[in-house]
């Protein structure tokens, strides 16, 4: 068995983080196909019924409308897809940049480990919130802008638990082996640290992503994210929070959908940690 | 005939935050091609330095002095790309613990094809059948299937084996064995080391034994080098050194192995005191303070190493 099926193995073992896992996977695909089962559109508005129905089976309106009479089934459906969209992509940057520095930085200590982790800690330090609403009155309200100050502030997480690790990995004897059969540095690092990484990389990224969604939802909820017409979970909330007399349920589908999602995500990782954790892995 | 590796004058020195330390004060060896080198010392006395210091693998705050002699080439003066193509391809190093000199999340296959790719620039499935049957001379059952496990699906020996098998696919001419059996039972032992003279035998390797086990030495060694701080002690023929000691420290060292026919009842014989760091400048002896023969001059002077008899012979002490 190879050490990914042992892994997988231990997770079956944890059945919330097991059951998590598949309810993940129907909402995912919920959030992908769900806003074509239902007649209505994103931004159409429904003139038949009354405005702010309440949920209901007869008309389609599964979670009601919205004081403008849009669907809240589809839209908590399709701005869920953005927010996950949002967290993929945004892990995805904090991924690559993350793992790379972590890795260069633990992997050739010293000098440049030292200068590289002042770095990380001065990144750190800049107020994030701050620095985005700055950047959106320089350069104008821009989603892509949004995605990319997240991700640019999410590597620093993931490069410093990479570095940690790589320092320990670094020591360990099949890394002298490599080195006393001629293997150079870059090849080290490719072939023998970084596929030891995968599990700590795993279980950051499972954390990262409903971190991501939190901010980002932060973000459109004080009107910097996502832009009408498209939608996202934070917008949802912050548009349902100002009817929410009026029209609970504009409040409470997408807020509990995004609470669902990101419970099973912080089940998984937990799950995940559970069986990574060194002291009982081979 | 020259020798395949030849040292002379090597010396180790470490720069720390405390000064210099001294790990390994100037000596000299000689390997002969085919021949096996014994290094036998306590915990400390720089033989695992001597290993890495020939790969070329000490830590960056380390210095080395003298000369390193290999295939007629010095190696202290070559580029760092230079020497990193040697290793594995002309020089392997085997170590202690085979539970973590491999990685535990590829295949063996991979680990071994590895080697080849990197020094031959072997295509994968030349690089895998050229695995299997190192494998098969390292005398693994069912190679083939090993190719596809993973380290944690292998025993110590099966492991330690598999290492042997890595280091000797590019063909090298010396293979350093830092404590090959060290992490491994007594049994499992005995078949390393039959398997190593045996591979010595068959590829016509030089071997250079590190170990502090002076039985696992009669076993293999031809030649003994024996340290003590950092300093050759005694120096000879493993039949001699082994049955008549010179020295009053490989004398200390023999004693201590522990015998059948030591009556159970009684505490196993040690030398008494603590191995000596490579590092205080004393005057005398360094093995003077925990010798059972010590006498005045010892803390005075410190002797030379005196070639005597026949041969390679040679002894650190004032009074042999």
């Amino acid at each position: 068995m190879s050490p990914v099926q042992q892994l997988w193995a231990r997770f079956l073992e944890h059945r919330a983080a097991v059951f998590a896992l598949g309810l993940l996977g129907l909402i995912v695909l919920a959030l992908f196909i769900g806003p074509a089962l239902s007649p209505h559109a994103v931004d159409s508005i429904d003139f038949d019924g009354e405005w702010a129905t309440a949920p209901s089976v007869v008309n389609a309106h599964w979670f009601g409308t919205d004081s403008l009479g849009r669907d809240v089934f589809v839209r908590a459906l399709s701005g869920g897809r953005i927010s996950l969209l949002v967290a993929f992509a945004a892990t995805f940057v904090s991924l690559l940049i993350g793992v790379s520095y972590g890795a260069i930085a633990g992997y050739f200590g010293g000098a440049l480990d030292e200068w590289m982790m002042r770095a990380v800690d001065i990144l750190y330090a800049l107020p994030f919130l701050f620095l985005v609403i700055l950047l959106m009155v320089l350069f104008g309200r821009n989603v892509v802008l949004v995605f990319v100050a997240i991700g640019a502030i999410n590597w620093l997480d993931m490069a410093r638990v990479v570095r940690g690790q790589v320092l320990a990995l670094k020591q360990r004897e099949f890394v002298l082996a490599a080195h006393t059969h001629g293997m150079g540095s870059a090849a080290i690092l490719r072939q023998h640290i970084v596929p030891n990484l995968m599990g700590v990389v795993l279980v950051t990224v499972t954390l990262t992503i409903p971190q991501v969604i939190l901010t980002e939802s932060f973000l459109s909820f004080l009107g910097l994210g996502v832009q009408e017409p498209a939608t996202s979970w934070g917008t949802l909330i912050n548009e349902g929070a100002r009817e929410m007399q009026q029209t609970p349920w504009a409040l409470l589908f997408p807020a509990g959908l995004m609470a669902l999602t990101l419970l099973c995500f912080n089940l998984v990782g937990d799950a995940l940690r559970d069986v990574l954790d060194p002291r009982d892995s081979p | 005939m020259s020798a395949l590796l030849e040292v002379r004058d090597l010396a180790i020195t470490y720069r720390t935050r405390q000064g210099l330390l001294p790990v390994l004060h100037p000596l000299d060896f000689t390997l002969a091609a085919g021949q096996t080198l014994g290094l036998v010392g306590e915990s400390g006395s720089g033989k695992s330095q001597i290993a890495l210091a020939l790969m070329g693998l000490l830590p960056g705050n380390a210095e080395v002095q003298g000369r390193i002699v290999f295939e007629d080439r010095e190696l202290l003066a070559l580029k760092p790309a230079e020497r990193r193509s040697l290793r594995g391809a002309r020089m392997g190093l085997i170590f202690q613990d085979p539970m973590t000199s491999l990685n535990p999340h590829l295949t063996i296959g991979l680990q071994l094809a590895e080697v080849l790719e990197l020094h031959r620039g072997a295509s994968r499935a030349t690089a895998l059948a050229a695995a299997r049957q190192m494998l098969e001379a390292v005398r693994i059952p069912q190679a083939a299937q090993r190719l596809a496990q993973y380290p944690h699906e292998l025993s110590g020996g099966q492991r330690q084996r598999v290492m042997i098998a890595m280091m000797l696919l590019a063909k090298p001419l010396l293979l350093i064995a830092d404590e090959p059996t060290t992490a491994l039972d007594v049994t499992v032992q005995a078949e390393i080391l039959k398997l190593l003279a045996q591979l010595k035998r068959e590829m016509g390797l030089s071997l250079l034994m590190i170990s502090h086990d002076l039985g696992v030495m009669a076993d293999i060694a031809d030649e003994l080098l024996v340290l003590y701080a950092g300093r050759v002690m005694e120096r000879g023929s493993a039949s001699a050194v082994l049955t008549a000691p010179s020295h009053p420290y490989t004398r200390a060292l023999l004693a201590c192995r522990p015998r059948l026919d030591t009556p159970w009842d009684q505490p196993l014989p040690t030398i008494a005191g603590l191995p000596a760091r490579a590092a205080p400048a004393m005057p005398g002896c360094v093995f003077a303070p925990r010798c059972a023969a010590v006498q005045p001059l010892c803390l005075e002077r410190p002797p030379a190493l005196r070639e005597f008899g026949h041969g390679s012979a040679a002894s650190a002490c004032h009074f042999c």
